[in-house]
């Protein structure tokens, strides 16, 4: 039975969802800063060229409009944490919303030093794995502020497939791994270190190696096989077994979509050397496969973790 | 309680005395690089002279549009010249930067400072010399904003916003380095490239490939020539008495 004293806030769960569609317009806006080149077009931070609104061009339009997406992101944020502190009576759902606050106000630090410190790839690093963060937090928190969640959360399901959340969590983990991995590439400037794709230098294997080879070979071979091994026998198992169950099915059939899209992004981003539309796509689809493969894995906890502990 | 204070005024003076004593890194290394010249020996009469040029199918000029800032779009008609590979009709490349790897000693700064200039949405001069302590003049001739990032590895790097027109900074590199690059992440087509020396022997080609280094004492120097898509060229030495003027020449291969 349900807790009688958690009811489903619609407001708040439509409050969170517009939040995570602002972090997901953040995100393209992100991968287009580095995309164009556009980095350091705006050479001083917080201000802008001393201003609060500098004019809008070439390289400024980018990254001080990435900006100015991110201050709306942060001020929602802080609407979020505040009016979840005032409607929901989860503890943990409060402090989820306080971890999201947190994390978008470093978030914002670590893209005012990468741009002071000229973009050292580990701040670049580090901006970019936490906007990840960022992402599934608002994402969680829309999960769990939800209808379905909320009303439906005391039903548990047995599982026929062992332990699927496990296996969501795992593949979750080892996407955001993958995720990181194509970061360094970037912010390092290896992304065409091996300028072809799927041979290496017109062979199965490079037949030198760099640290720029072996990175972009991770991220692009080895990484990119399991990432797309593992989240299609996954979804493959969970929209066979669980067609019906729709918080399985759902995220699991997204992933399986998104995984081959994604796959498709990063061999255009070699094939197009780095061109802006793809790269930066393949940038947020990244995000959309690890949002979808974090639904899954939230859901599946809540659905089997009864029947896993009786 | 009156020596007491006395004693507080004293440290904080005395604290505020180090703290202004101390030089930074860069300063001591330009002042030592400085020392060094001042002891190096002074300018000879000996010149070197010669061309660079490009040899197999020469590329055409590529054109490239500026029209994504209107200021900058106001200021050309049409398309702009890409400057990284200029030639005459002999094929002599213009913007290559000549200079001494080996045989010069250090020489202190000019007093007179290096000026680049940023018109019309592109950099003025696209390559040049300057020497360790000497101070850029950088100038924002456009109504528009620019930013000067310039992406030195063995100097500092730095980024510097020029959003007005006729602001004017100025700044100063404290090692060697050839090439240093300088780009505006604003506009970007806007990139220019230095070389900075310890000794004034260095020449940045013209519209006819010329260059003429002048004021090199006698001895033997090597010389190479760097050009922003070909490289740098394979070195040759030179051997010049006082009041000497010798020829060398440079080429690079086009992809053919």
């Amino acid at each position: 039975m349900n807790n009688p004293l958690i009811s489903y806030q619609p407001r708040l769960h439509r409050f969170a969802l517009l939040t995570a569609g602002f972090t997901f317009v953040l995100l393209l806006a992100g991968a287009l800063v580095t995309s164009t080149g556009s980095s350091l077009a705006v050479p001083d931070w917080p201000l802008s060229f001393g201003k609060f609104f500098p004019e809008m061009k070439g390289g400024v339009l980018f990254e001080h409009g990435h900006r100015m997406i991110a201050g709306t992101v942060a001020l929602l944020t802080l609407g979020l944490a505040i009016y979840t502190q005032i409607v929901e009576k989860r503890p943990w759902v409060k402090k989820l919303a306080w971890c999201a606050l947190g994390a978008v106000l470093l978030q914002a630090v670590l893209g005012g030093v990468t741009v002071l410190l000229h973009l050292p790839t580990e701040v670049s690093v580090a901006h970019a794995g936490l906007a990840q963060i960022f992402f599934c937090l608002i994402i969680s928190l829309s999960l769990v502020t939800s209808k379905n969640w909320i009303e439906d959360g005391d039903r548990r399901i047995k599982s026929t497939i062992g332990s699927v959340q496990t296996a969501a969590l795992v593949t979750t983990v080892i996407i955001y791994f993958q995720i990181i991995v194509g970061a360094v590439t970037r912010h390092s400037g290896f992304g065409l270190a091996i300028p072809d794709w799927p041979l290496s230098f017109g062979q199965l294997l490079p037949t030198e190696w760099s640290w720029a080879i072996l990175l972009q070979f991770s991220h692009t071979r080895v990484g990119a096989f399991i990432v797309l091994v593992l989240v299609n026998w996954l979804s493959f198992k969970v929209c066979t077994r669980y067609a019906d169950e729709k918080t399985l099915f759902w995220p699991a059939a997204s992933a399986a979509l998104l995984v081959w899209l994604q796959c498709f992004l990063g061999i255009l981003v070699i094939a197009t050397e780095k061109s802006i539309v793809p790269t930066s796509v393949h940038v947020i689809t990244g995000a959309a496969l690890l949002a979808s493969m974090l639904v899954l894995t939230l859901n599946s906890f809540r659905l089997f973790q009864k029947e896993q502990v009786s | 309680m009156e020596l007491k204070k006395i004693l507080t005024l004293l440290a904080v003076a005395a604290l505020l005395t180090a703290g202004c004593g101390q030089k930074s890194e860069d300063e001591e290394l330009m002042e030592a690089a400085n020392g060094a010249a001042k002891t190096a020996a002074v300018l000879g009469t000996a010149s070197v002279s010669g061309t660079v040029s490009l040899t197999g199918k020469v590329p055409g000029t590529a054109l490239f549009s500026v029209d994504a800032d209107p200021v900058c779009k106001a200021q050309h008609t049409g398309m702009v010249k890409d400057e990284t590979v200029i030639t005459d009709a002999k094929g002599d490349l213009k913007n290559v930067m000549v200079y001494v790897t080996d045989g010069a000693g250090s020489y202190p700064a000019p007093s007179a400072s290096v000026s680049l200039n940023q018109k019309g949405c592109m950099y003025s001069p696209h390559v040049f010399g300057i020497q360790v302590g000497q101070a850029l003049e950088i100038v924002n001739d456009d109504p528009t904003l620019h930013n000067v990032h310039c992406m030195a590895v063995t100097n500092d790097s730095f980024n510097v916003g020029m959003p007005n027109q006729g602001m004017v900074t100025e700044k100063k590199f404290t090692k060697a380095e050839a090439p240093v690059k300088f780009k505006c992440d604003v506009h970007g087509w806007m990139h220019c490239f230095a070389g900075v020396f310890t000794n004034p022997f260095y020449a940045v080609t013209g519209d006819d490939g010329s260059f003429k280094i002048n004021g090199l004492p006698a001895g033997n120097y090597t010389l190479v020539a760097w050009q922003e898509q070909y490289g740098v060229s394979a070195p040759q030495t030179v051997a010049v008495k006082d009041g000497e003027a010798k020829s060398v020449n440079f080429t690079f291969a086009a992809a053919n």
